[in-house]
């Protein structure tokens, strides 16, 4: 494929793709040590009524209203899903589970308020992302990288999710040693005066803040993968964190680029006329990988687990 | 760094003063729902003593524990540690948890868990470096388990989990360690190596509270017990606090007599 071709067409989704892979996997790391990956999915759920109450307020559908409302919204169940944590003394799925259903409802409800004619909430836009549609008008080919016009015209999803990643990565570079001792051992952390309670808001509200930017960008179905797939998958690879998080980065950055690209090409090598679902595929490679290093990877075996087998 | 040990004395108080007390708690009372699991309790620990925090199952032992340190919110009463507030001495205590309460499948190696002990030194970002690790290291030979410093967490037996958690509070380098439950399903070779190095830290000068559960242990490990069930029943040298008649009542008539034979004085 030429440059003048693919530098349009192709490089936006594989970059808006593999930064919205890493941005979640990242702080997945941390959710699935701390039996928290179910978050992904609260968050795709709650974000609905942020989205309907924003369009409310303002009554119009564009980007940075609904994207704020959705942010609102996570960090209005982040508070929540914590706060019955702590004080109904209950384990995080639950209190996951009770916030994001009723959160949802809520959205629902508050839908069915408005004249839902002229709110079109496209489910399985939401649901799938449309990450084949960022497209790039303004390149002709690898030397528009180097035209301020032409980077002007960049699909602003890739800027999102680009600042999303950074924001991410910066908040698990400055903690990572206090994320570290706190997911690990949450008493001795508070008695070293690790503020525990506060950083693991905080945590959670960074991958909110990472999955509502790749919702806009790529839909729910890769932020619910990439929480848990390529962070699950790391963990039989190695038995140290640091490792595991790289790992973690590589196997979502595999999936999103080779997922893109079978989406693209896979069908038309197998004789078929139509590509795939990028976003779909993406999510089910990230899939695979996690079975495939769950079979062969060389630290799946658990403490406490049942030999043989 | 443990010249500094000497300061804060061996000396034997017998009319101990709050200031002076490693720990002084008072009128402290904590409660889970409705049920208080402690209740206006007063402690006083001894400098460079070994003491025991003993009672029955639920008494409220590891409660306390963890209310001197401020990890489970308190009702009323009143924690100094050092003669000062808890926040401004925390690199002064160190602090054993059950090993029970954490997952030892998490991804990291022995020495790692080691250097944790090793925060307050170095904060969020300062880098671990030769002589940190150098550090660790001397603690875990302390403990026995210099061999396993590259070993995953969760290949060890219960035993070697329980003297890394000794290591990581020896790099601490505290002036006074709070353990709970440290001998709890660990193997005699482990409560030995334990045990020897909490009277090397008592040796030290340094002070050493431990949430105990094995009454038959008591007369030779520690210098004082504090009994406990919900209230304060006693506290004091071992020789006044541990009596038959203090523990029927810390244990409300339930030992046997075979457990009440084993922690008599023996005869002669």
């Amino acid at each position: 494929m030429s440059g003048a071709e693919f530098v349009p067409l192709s490089l936006p989704p594989l970059v808006i793709g593999t930064c919205a892979a890493i941005a979640c996997a990242l702080p997945g790391n941390f959710l699935v040590l701390r039996r928290q990956a179910l978050i992904g999915d609260a968050i795709s759920h709650v974000v609905l009524p942020g989205i309907v109450v924003a369009f409310l307020l303002t009554g119009a559908i564009s980007t940075w209203p609904m994207m704020l409302g959705a942010s609102a919204a996570s960090v209005v169940a982040v508070i929540l899903i914590e706060a019955i944590r702590r004080l109904g003394r209950i384990e995080p799925g639950a209190a996951m589970g009770v916030v994001f259903t009723t959160m949802f409802a809520a959205g629902v409800l508050l839908l069915e308020q408005t004249d839902t004619s002229t709110v079109h909430l496209d489910v399985e836009h939401a649901l799938y992302g449309n990450l084949e549609s960022l497209i790039w008008l303004d390149a002709v080919g690898w030397t528009s990288l180097w035209d301020f016009e032409a980077l002007a015209g960049l699909p602003p999803e890739v800027f999102r999710i680009g600042a999303a990643l950074c924001g991410v990565s910066l908040f698990i570079a400055v903690f990572w040693r206090a994320l570290k001792i706190s997911t690990f051992d949450e008493g001795f952390a508070r008695a070293v005066g690790i503020a525990t309670a506060p950083l693991g808001i905080a945590l959670v509200i960074t991958a909110a803040i990472a999955a509502v930017a790749a919702f806009d960008a790529v839909g729910s179905i890769i932020v619910i993968a990439m929480f848990i797939c390529p962070p699950a998958a790391a963990r039989m690879m190695t038995n140290q964190l640091g490792h595991q998080v790289a790992w973690s980065v590589v196997f979502a950055a595999v999936s999103a680029i080779l997922g893109y690209v079978l989406a693209g090409y896979g069908p038309l090598w197998l004789g078929l006329q139509d590509a795939v679902s990028a976003a779909g595929m993406i999510a089910t490679l990230s899939g695979v990988i996690l079975a495939l290093c769950a079979r062969f990877g060389p630290c799946r075996r658990r403490a406490g687990a049942p030999l043989g087998v | 760094m443990f010249d500094l040990v000497s300061e804060n004395g061996v000396a034997q108080c017998s009319n101990l003063e709050e200031g002076a007390s490693p720990l002084a708690i008072r009128g402290l009372t904590v409660s889970y729902g409705q049920k208080p699991a402690v209740f206006s309790v007063d402690m006083t620990v001894v400098p460079g003593q070994m003491t025991a925090i003993i009672g029955p199952n639920g008494a409220g032992k590891s409660t306390l524990l963890k209310a001197a340190l401020g990890l489970v919110p308190k009702v009323s009463g009143q924690v100094r540690v050092f003669g000062a507030d808890l926040i401004k001495q925390r690199e002064r205590i160190a602090y054993v948890p059950q090993r029970a309460s954490v997952d030892w499948d998490f991804p990291t190696r022995v020495l790692d868990v080691v250097l944790m002990g090793l925060y307050r030194e170095l904060g969020l970002l300062a880098r671990i470096r030769g002589a940190h690790r150098a550090q660790a290291k001397a603690c875990l030979e302390r403990v026995g388990m210099a061999d396993f410093a590259d070993r995953q967490i969760g290949q060890l037996s219960g035993g070697q989990q329980q003297r890394v958690f000794l290591a990581r509070a020896l790099a601490q380098n505290a002036d006074l360690y709070l353990l709970d439950e440290p001998f709890a399903g660990v193997d005699a070779a482990t409560e030995k190596a334990i045990i020897s190095v909490l009277k090397s830290l008592r040796d030290a000068g340094r002070t050493v509270v431990v949430v105990h559960h094995d009454l038959a242990t008591v007369r030779d490990y520690f210098d004082s017990v504090f009994l406990i069930n919900t209230r304060k029943i006693a506290e004091g040298p071992v020789e006044h606090a541990f009596t038959p008649e203090l523990l029927q009542e810390a244990y409300g008539g339930r030992l046997a007599t075979a457990q009440m034979d084993q922690i008599q004085p023996l005869a002669g």
